[in-house]
């Protein structure tokens, strides 16, 4: 029997007479994902493409349609009921996300388009304003672009120097090199909790903690973390986080921003217009109090109610069975290529997530990509937005297969034929 | 979406495996052009010599798939002694060729033709043109061109 507990959370199985799958099985998740029942080229598509953006439940797809059939109206700004409800959706979803994270406000919760957007906030918005020639900012060699770029931009805008922390062969954070760097010029530390190139996950509590002696607030770009582990800012300590929705089995175009309330509350707007304002006339502007402060402009209310209903599947999983399952896959799909001659695996970190990136002898990884997608099965082949990684492995690009909770040992499986398909063409 | 056959045919693996022309130019005639498809990493360069307007020598290094790199070994050898007007022909022809559904193949590309099977494979025609687009960078002295 199947007992819907809220339509627009999600359907929980208390018992089932047919199958005797606990709901904490793979297989019932992977029935909650429309899209996986798609072919592609005539085949079944298999889905390992989730570093990129994961695929959405039917109650992230409900919640949206849900809005816009049926309350679809502007925030903060209607007296109709419409817009009441909207207002209060969107609210919902922003202490959802506050308890998702163990915010200890929902004022510290700032919806924005992305990780990327929040970034380049925290580096105009807190950066620019605050530092001086000379002033350093550390991040570290498997950063993402979008924690690169908007630093060097506030570097030419300010005059701050990058400093780099190096990674080893096994593409992990090298602690020592970072307690080198940190100094007194040093003025933030923005750091990849998960690499979406290499599945490391880094010590970033104690990459706060060293920081944090030395009085540097920290930034962590959470986007490759959120859908594979509990993260609980206030232990974390960490000073600002961000993460995206469509990694997290929501939406696109929708990403959280937290930052400490005293910071926040020291920052000048990042943007200026509608609904950041309290008052307005020519002369002068009073801002908005948090959160509203930074986000001028009509938000992506869909988005962001959808995002709550997204962080509701995962929590009513649990990160413990996500976590140990897809563990179990990693170890699994690890131990079946490491034997494949002439395969070399990219990033072996000791405490990774997620994600399996490798290169074949003979094969360029975008032929292997276009082989693999001929399967029906989707990976990524290209740099991914990791040039600095890339150039640490003398590699010009790698593929990726990367996890979620709905894939299975089928799908690896399919990965491994596939690629000996790869062999066999290849030679 | 068409036959993995049809995109990696054996002249194509030959070419990959031991591209023709891969080996750079030097000389105070010799003009070059870097060519980087940042999608896909792919990098070339796209070497040049020039007699009167005709093509002498042609030659590429670089790292990139199998239809990057065969596209560049074959292009090289159809080049040598071709007029540069022959050579800008010859890039419209192959950039229709394996873009446009059912082009009439121009009778100039020859050999060329066996990179037909890219149409059938949007996601790899930046592959097979990077080659052409660098060559045609050269021939305008351009120090170098990106695709994306």
């Amino acid at each position: 029997m199947n007992t819907v507990v809220d339509a627009r959370k999600i359907t929980v199985v208390t018992e089932c007479a047919e199958c005797p799958v606990s709901p904490m099985n793979p297989a019932h998740w992977r029935a909650d994902f429309p899209i996986l029942k798609e072919r592609v080229h005539g085949k079944q598509l298999i889905y390992l493409d989730n570093g990129a953006t994961t695929q959405k439940p039917d109650v992230v797809i409900n919640t949206e349609a849900d809005y816009y059939r049926h309350y679809n109206s502007n925030i903060h700004r209607g007296v109709h009921a419409l817009s009441q409800k909207a207002t209060e959706a969107f609210e919902d979803a922003r202490v959802k996300v506050q308890h998702f994270l163990n915010a200890r406000h929902a004022e510290e919760i700032v919806f924005v388009r992305g990780t990327t957007e929040a970034i380049n906030l925290v580096a105009q918005s807190y950066g620019r304003p605050r530092f001086q020639p000379g002033d350093e900012i550390i991040v570290s060699e498997m950063e993402h672009h979008a924690n690169i770029v908007p630093w060097q931009m506030l570097c030419q805008q300010t005059g701050a120097v990058l400093k780099v922390v190096p990674i080893n062969d096994d593409g992990e954070f090298l602690f020592e090199d970072y307690l080198r760097l940190l100094g007194p010029r040093t003025k933030m530390v923005a750091v990849v909790h998960v690499s979406n190139a290499l599945g490391s996950i880094n010590p970033v509590r104690e990459i706060v903690r060293a920081a944090h002696a030395q009085g540097v607030p920290v930034l962590l770009d959470g986007a490759q973390a959120v859908s594979h582990m509990k993260v609980n800012v206030q232990e974390l300590d960490c000073d600002f986080y961000a993460f995206s929705g469509h990694k997290l089995y929501g939406p696109t175009g929708i990403g959280v921003l937290y930052g400490k309330q005293a910071l926040l509350e020291a920052m000048p707007p990042y943007q200026g217009g509608g609904d950041m304002i309290r008052t307005v006339t020519f002369e002068k502007t009073e801002y908005n109090v948090l959160p509203y402060k930074f986000e001028a402009g009509t938000a992506n209310i869909a988005g962001s109610i959808a995002l709550g209903t997204a962080i509701d599947y995962v929590t009513e999983i649990g990160f413990d069975p996500i976590a140990q399952h897809e563990h179990d896959l990693l170890s699994y799909v690890t131990s079946e290529v490491k034997s494949m001659p002439g395969l070399r695996l990219i990033g072996t970190a000791k405490n990774k997530a997620g994600i399996l990136s490798f290169v074949m002898d003979g094969a360029h990884p975008h032929d292997i990509g276009t082989i693999l997608d001929h399967q029906g099965i989707a990976v990524r082949a290209g740099h991914h937005c990791a040039m600095p990684v890339m150039q640490h492995y003398g590699v010009p690009a790698t593929v990726r297969a990367s996890l979620a909770l709905y894939n299975s040992r089928d799908d690896v499986d399919a990965l491994v034929s596939g690629l000996h398909k790869v062999k066999e063409l290849f030679g | 979406m068409g036959d993995l056959r049809e995109l990696y045919q054996e002249v194509i693996f030959d070419h990959y495996k031991r591209p023709r022309n891969f080996h750079k130019l030097e000389g105070a005639d010799c003009r070059c052009a870097d060519g980087h498809n940042p999608l896909c990493g792919d990098r070339i360069t796209v070497y040049l010599k020039l007699n009167d307007g005709l093509i002498g020598d042609v030659s590429f290094e670089g790292a990139g798939c199998a239809i990057s790199t065969a596209s560049a070994s074959l292009m090289t050898e159809v080049l040598k002694g071709k007029t540069t007007e022959d050579a800008e022909r010859m890039f419209q022809g192959f950039h229709t060729m394996v873009t446009q559904p059912d082009p009439e193949m121009h009778p100039e590309l020859g050999k060329l033709e066996v990179l037909a099977g890219v149409r059938e494979f949007p996601a790899r025609v930046k592959c097979a043109t990077l080659c052409w687009h660098t060559l045609s960078a050269a021939l305008h002295k351009q120090s170098s061109v990106t695709t994306e």
